[in-house]
């Protein structure tokens, strides 16, 4: 755990690290080794390997979700004797900086998202092992705990709750033009035409943030080419400029007359806004959405989204993850591990979802009575999926997507016509920064 | 008293257009214009302000553009407590009241040794701090918590044993930054300050320090208190580094607190405002302190009559 | 006049070298002219000379350690592939040829950062000046116009992101309100999404902050104009306009040089508004902003974002020889 720096990751545990690391430090100049002294700060409460002191980074900065992760966190530190020092900063500044965290002055525990964007960092040696610690859960599906290992096939990333994407709509908008839900591409595209008849906008689309429109790209991949081409493609395994790729702007293109205007310029909240007050129809989006719905929640539905190709059918849910990690450099380990272990129980999952109802617990005991009727659907949606997928900036390598695909939605957004440009493009750009692995 | 020296030549200005009698229009078209602007430049903000009395309900469904509902100061109250903005407050000012003015004190002195002591390789220097100043910050972030993460500190300085996530890095990095700005604008001031004082000063045996901090600085008040009006602002407002090189969030400064009023999800725009506003309120505290300083001029002329 | 050369100790303070200490400096400068040292001996005490080393030295020290040294590291970043956690290969030139041939929102971000430049020192910067024009004497409710037309300059990052939204949101912003093109059936400008047309609304933002900073620069830098020049010119018969402009602007020079590198840098380091309406996408793109996408977020590309920053290093360095060639012909007159 003692690593001086990033070049150099070699630990050392001999009795006398200490006296040789000051040595080495006095000798190199400028090196030091915060967590070995750390942990020789005796009375500074900081760590020790033996302390009882476990320190927890986290990005649950709005007020609910803070809430909600005290609580679990106060449930810990009853049952164990432990304290746990919780560092909130918000969850934008976190994700920033998550690589200057990790190899800076990380916390023992963090909270992180399950996918690609956990394996890399996995990958990168900066988290620590938990294969252990999931040998003891109990009520983790396969599909969870799948989502939680890295591509070396040990356990990385301990789940808290999930939210589901799908297309949402208001119940008695649905009701008084006496629309029926479309299982199909062609029911769907048939109900956005009806919708325009009726002086309703179809769709609410907003892509301003450069994020909400890669929902959309994947699950009409995954509808129209299948989870398994969806997931290589994210993994980088795939060439963008592949007819199969194309063929999903194409059919997006089919989506576009149906959308709201100006939806570069919104912000989901916005565009959820219009759909609250039923100028729009429906809207795909994750589950968070019934947080700008304030009271009118309880109008608010969904339907999972259209099946394309009857191959696939509706079998696949992007359901992103969000849950806790253990730091490579973590000073109290094995504390660190009773927190993550704690956190894995139903226990843990029911004490934060009776503060934050929005989202929900991955763990098969958790006590879904309590749950709103849009969290039991939600519930349902992914207990039937075959496949879960994350999502594109959490399923593909983060430099990709934030360099290159926020750009060229945004571009195909603009400029639908030329498919075959961008996804030349794109596939370019992707060579070159697949190239710099490593 | 610039005025009264302008007011002779005005009706003269206006001689092409019209004739003497045209001073008052041109003075109450002054008026017109400037309030204009004013309201122009103030709009924004104002709209702001009345978004930040309106719960979010009341805008959301009638729009930000409309007549009020519900006045209310409680978005203020609540952004206040919910950010942790007191703690956030201590820290900006932690890490800009020193910052601040140890850059001025720097810039001063080092604008000093270039435009009055005239060291050789003055120009040089002043190059040196010039275009420092011009370099994009991104482009030192890495480099430079690189550095930060490698240097040791005490327990009684940081917690964290090293410069990276310390208030002592940010206010180093600050310094090192801003410093080139302020020797620049100083270099350039004091070069047009009249030299006479300082030359009896020398002449009295008086020493660099005395010819500096006695003689040569209380002249630069104008420049000063302009500078520490934008530096502060700067520095206050700054996220870019706090962000980089900072990972515990009690320590972040309050642009940060800002940022915990940005919800991942739910976005209350009104509070955010409400708390913008907060924010905002030392940076212009400061301005209408400082405000007196650089626009009351100086006797500058005095020695030349 | 004054004796200008008595007046001037030639003194020399250690190279940039930081904080050399001024005596080691001595007696290379003894051996070359002698005259000159012993003048600066009789000029400076030993207190001086330990002053100026240490007061100098310090922020030369500060100045070179982290912002020179490191600005060079990152241009030696600029030729590996780092990306900030593993060890950094080194692939020559291929971030560069990356980037002039394979990452579009590139030239769109240059494109901008030079419109920005245009737009600040055709419009925002002579409007800064006309307000301190106008505000440098004593009016009525001049304190209130200055105060008005600063505030935009204190307002941190969220604040502008709600003001662009509140004024220029395509359905219910303020602007297209006022304009009436928000009804049925009409087409409210994209003053927000439309990618053409952004960039000036984000202008028109920057120009508004950018003229109450540089009224204030004017503002102090007019105060330290003799006033007697104005009241000679007046005397001469020189009207407002043309002791402005014939008198009171070229005494000014100092203040027009810290003016005009101000513009310079704020149209380089531009960043904060695009970042806070959109993220500096869909026609929002600057180098700053491509660099922060590259090096800051999670995306951690080093050597490449590197790369962009060498770019605008190297714009940057072209304002710095043009301002180091006005200054050494200002030295030499």
């Amino acid at each position: 755990m003692a690593t001086p720096g990033p070049h150099d990751r070699t630990t050392s545990n001999s009795p006398t690290r200490r006296s040789v690391l000051r040595a080495a430090a006095i000798g190199a100049g400028a090196v030091t080794l915060p967590s070995v002294l750390a942990a020789c700060a005796s009375g500074s409460g900081a760590g020790g390997a033996g302390g009882k002191t476990v320190t927890f980074g986290s990005n649950w900065s709005d007020p609910v979700p803070k809430k909600g992760i005290a609580t679990a966190i106060a449930g810990f530190q009853a049952s164990s004797g432990y304290t746990v020092k919780t560092n909130t900063v918000d969850h934008n500044s976190f994700q920033e900086n998550i690589n200057r965290y990790l190899q800076g002055n990380p916390d023992d525990v963090f909270g992180w998202f399950a996918g690609y964007r956990m394996q890399y960092f996995a990958q990168k040696g900066l988290l620590g092992d938990i294969s252990d610690v999931w040998s003891g859960f109990t009520g983790m599906s396969d599909a969870i705990k799948a989502q939680s290992t890295g591509l070396d096939g040990k356990q990385y990333f301990v789940p808290l709750y999930y939210y589901p994407w799908a297309v949402f709509y208001r119940k008695s908008v649905f009701a008084q033009h006496g629309y029926q839900i479309p299982t199909t591409w062609d029911q769907y595209i048939a109900l956005a035409k009806q919708m325009q008849k009726d002086g309703l906008v179809p769709i609410s689309f907003s892509d301003k943030d450069g994020w909400p429109a890669m929902g959309t790209f994947d699950y009409i991949n995954m509808r129209l080419n299948g989870y398994d081409f969806h997931k290589s493609l994210m993994g980088g395994h795939e060439d963008w400029s592949d007819p199969k790729v194309k063929k999903v702007f194409d059919t997006w293109r089919e989506l576009l007359p149906f959308y709201q205007q100006g939806a570069l310029g919104l912000t989901w909240q916005e565009s959820a806004q219009a759909l609250q007050q039923k100028k729009t129809g429906m809207m795909t989006l994750g589950m968070f959405l019934g947080q700008q719905f304030g009271t009118d929640v309880s109008d608010l539905d969904f339907f999972a989204y259209p099946a394309i190709d009857p191959a696939n059918g509706q079998d696949a849910v992007e359901a992103p993850i969000d849950g806790f990690l253990l730091s490579r450099k973590a000073k109290n380990v094995t504390a660190a591990k009773k927190l993550l272990a704690f956190l894995g129980t139903a226990k843990a999952e029911n004490d934060y979802l009776s503060i934050d109802p929005t989202e929900l617990g991955v763990n098969s005991s958790v006590v879904t009575t309590g749950y709103s009727p849009l969290q039991q659907s939600g519930a349902k949606l992914v207990s039937t999926a075959k496949s879960i997928s994350q999502f594109m900036d959490r399923d593909c390598r983060p430099d990709f997507v934030s360099t290159v695909m926020i750009q060229a939605l945004q571009t195909f957004l603009n400029n639908p016509n030329d498919v075959d440009g961008l996804c030349n493009s794109i596939q370019r750009q992707k060579t070159a920064i697949y190239a710099t692995e490593g | 008293m610039t005025a009264i020296a302008a007011g002779p030549a005005t009706p003269k200005a206006t001689g092409a257009k019209g004739p003497r009698a045209a001073v008052a229009p041109r003075r109450v078209g002054l008026h017109v214009f400037l309030a204009a602007v004013s309201l122009l430049w103030l709009a924004p903000l104002l709209l702001a302000v009345y978004a930040s009395l309106r719960p979010y309900q009341e805008t959301a469904k009638y729009g930000y553009f409309s007549l009020p509902h519900h006045l209310s100061f409680a978005y203020y109250r609540e952004a206040f407590t919910q950010s942790g903005m007191a703690q956030h407050f201590l820290n900006t000012l932690l890490i800009a009241v020193p910052a601040v003015l140890l850059t001025l004190f720097f810039a001063s002195f080092v604008a000093f040794c270039i435009a009055r002591v005239r060291i050789r390789g003055g120009f040089f220097i002043l190059i040196l701090f010039t275009a420092g100043n011009l370099l994009p910050p991104q482009v030192m972030v890495t480099p430079v918590y690189e550095l930060f993460t490698r240097i040791p500190l005490p327990y009684w300085m940081s917690d964290s044993l090293t410069m990276y996530d310390s208030y002592w890095g940010v206010i180093a990095i600050h310094i090192a930054f801003q410093t080139g700005f302020c020797v620049f604008v100083m270099t350039n001031f004091m070069k047009a300050l009249p030299e006479e004082l300082r030359e009896a000063a020398i002449v009295d045996g008086a020493g660099v320090w005395t010819q500096f901090w006695r003689i040569t600085l209380p002249l630069c008040r104008p420049a000063l208190a302009a500078l520490a009006t934008l530096e502060f602002a700067w520095i206050y407002n700054d996220f870019l580094w706090a962000l980089v090189l900072m990972s515990s969030g009690d320590k972040m400064p309050v642009t940060s607190a800002l940022n915990n009023l940005k919800g991942q999800y739910f976005q209350d725009y009104n509070l955010l405002a409400a708390g913008s506003v907060l924010v905002a309120l030392p940076t212009v505290i400061l301005f209408f302190i400082l405000q007196r300083h650089f626009i009351a001029g100086l006797t500058l002329g005095a020695t030349k009559g | 006049m004054r004796p200008k050369a008595d007046l001037e100790p030639a003194v020399s303070v250690g190279e940039p070298t930081a904080g050399a200490p001024a005596s080691a400096a001595a007696p290379e400068t003894g051996r070359r002219r002698p005259r000159a040292a012993r003048r600066r001996i009789r000029r400076l005490t030993t207190r001086d000379r330990l002053v100026i080393t240490v007061l100098l030295g310090l922020p030369l020290l500060f100045t070179f350690v982290l912002v020179w040294a490191t600005t060079l590291a990152s241009v030696g970043l600029s030729f590996t592939n780092w990306d900030g956690i593993g060890s950094a290969k080194f692939v020559g030139i291929d971030n560069y040829k990356e980037l002039f041939t394979n990452y579009p929102p590139f030239a769109t971000a240059i494109w901008h950062n030079l419109l920005w430049l245009g737009f600040l020192a055709l419009v925002a910067t002579p409007l800064g000046l006309l307000f301190a024009v106008l505000l440098d004497r004593k009016i009525r409710f001049g304190r209130f116009y200055q105060s008005a037309l600063y505030l935009p300059v204190v307002l941190s990052l969220a604040v502008i992101g709600f003001i662009s939204q509140l004024i220029f949101a395509r359905d219910d912003g303020i602007l297209n309100t006022l304009l009436g093109t928000t009804g049925p059936g009409q087409h409210p400008v994209d003053w927000i999404g439309d990618p053409h047309i952004n960039i000036w609304v984000v202008l028109v933002m920057a120009g508004w902050r950018h003229a109450g900073y540089v009224m204030v620069l004017y503002l102090a830098g007019l105060k330290g104009v003799d006033p007697s020049l104005k009241e000679a010119a007046a005397i001469d018969g020189a009207n407002a306009r043309q002791t402005f402009f014939r008198v009171v602007f070229p005494v000014m020079r100092p203040v027009n040089i810290i003016v005009g590198v101000i513009t310079v840098i704020e149209a380089l380091r531009a960043f904060d508004i695009v970042y806070a309406i959109n993220g500096g996408t869909n026609g929002l793109e600057l180098l700053s902003v491509l660099i922060t996408d590259n090096i800051i977020g999670e995306a951690s590309r080093i050597g490449f974002g590197s790369a962009i920053a060498v770019v605008l290093l190297l714009i940057s360095v072209g304002c710095i020889v043009a301002y180091c060639m006005t200054e050494l012909r200002e030295e030499k007159s």
